[in-house]
């Protein structure tokens, strides 16, 4: 394909999809009853002045119990791609 | 591999500071921006400075790779065992018993509206902060000793 023909089917790919994100509506959400729950009662429920604290540790604690869960597999994968060979053992596609 | 003496010097000065301030996030994650997965990373990043300034051999002595190991496996079981807690004595899993309940572990109370904030408010957040920040800790200075134990091994 050559340059010039990519560069525009990018440009009018990039384009419609900027026209699409202009519609939306950022910052005005369709129901807001949980959020003004939260900043209503969140500080007293919790007694945590920090709200955004208290809802990821308190709220949904179960979420970050998710994302700690997450970083423990990360630490595993690694650790199993930097093992230490044993003696004799190759890798794969050496 | 080795630094030059002005980049070891550096990180010798440098760590202890990191890692107090990455504390101070923790424990403050409750009043202040922050919290466990910030305050941990910040505390790696005083381990990999010690990582990247001396010889790894030199450094492993002081930094094992198990104690980074128990670490991030401890972090990640008092998480369990603190919303286990919540299950047996709150009624429902993560659930946060000790919020102004007026225990001396983070138990009084916080009023509405806006105000500083005292250190022993907020019940299990700060509790859930503190495993989140030992096994974030725990786990990037581990994935750091991994990847320089890889380095080690081409480049004798």
């Amino acid at each position: 394909m050559r340059p010039a023909l990519f560069s525009a089917i990018l440009l009018v790919l990039f384009g419609s999809l900027l026209y699409m994100a202009t519609g939306l509506h950022f910052g005005h959400p369709a129901a807001t009853e949980m959020d003004d729950y939260f900043i209503q009662n969140g500080q007293e429920q919790t007694a945590t002045n920090n709200i955004v604290t208290s809802i990821v540790f308190d709220f949904r604690g179960f979420d970050t119990l998710g994302e700690a869960t997450v970083l423990f597999t990360a630490v595993l994968g690694v650790g199993m791609m930097f093992r230490k060979l044993h003696s004799g053992e190759e890798y794969a596609n050496d | 591999m080795q630094m030059t003496k002005i980049v070891r010097t550096t990180a010798d000065l440098f760590y202890p500071f990191c890692l107090t301030f990455g504390l101070y996030v923790v424990l403050h994650g409750h009043l202040s921006p922050g919290g466990g997965f910030q305050g941990g990373a910040v505390m790696a990043t005083g381990i990999a400075l010690l990582l990247v300034s001396r010889h790894y051999a030199d450094i492993t002595r002081y930094i094992r790779k198990n104690a980074m190991s128990l670490c991030e496996a401890v972090g990640l079981l008092m998480f369990i065992v603190l919303g286990l807690s919540g299950l047996v004595l709150g009624g429902s899993f993560l659930q946060n018993h000790l919020a102004g309940s007026g225990s001396w572990l983070f138990g009084s109370t916080v009023g509405p509206g806006p105000d500083p904030g005292t250190l022993a408010t907020s019940g299990t957040v700060a509790l859930l902060n503190l495993a989140v920040g030992i096994e974030v800790f725990g786990g990037l200075s581990i994935i750091l000793l991994y990847m320089l134990s890889g380095l080690e091994e081409d480049t004798p």
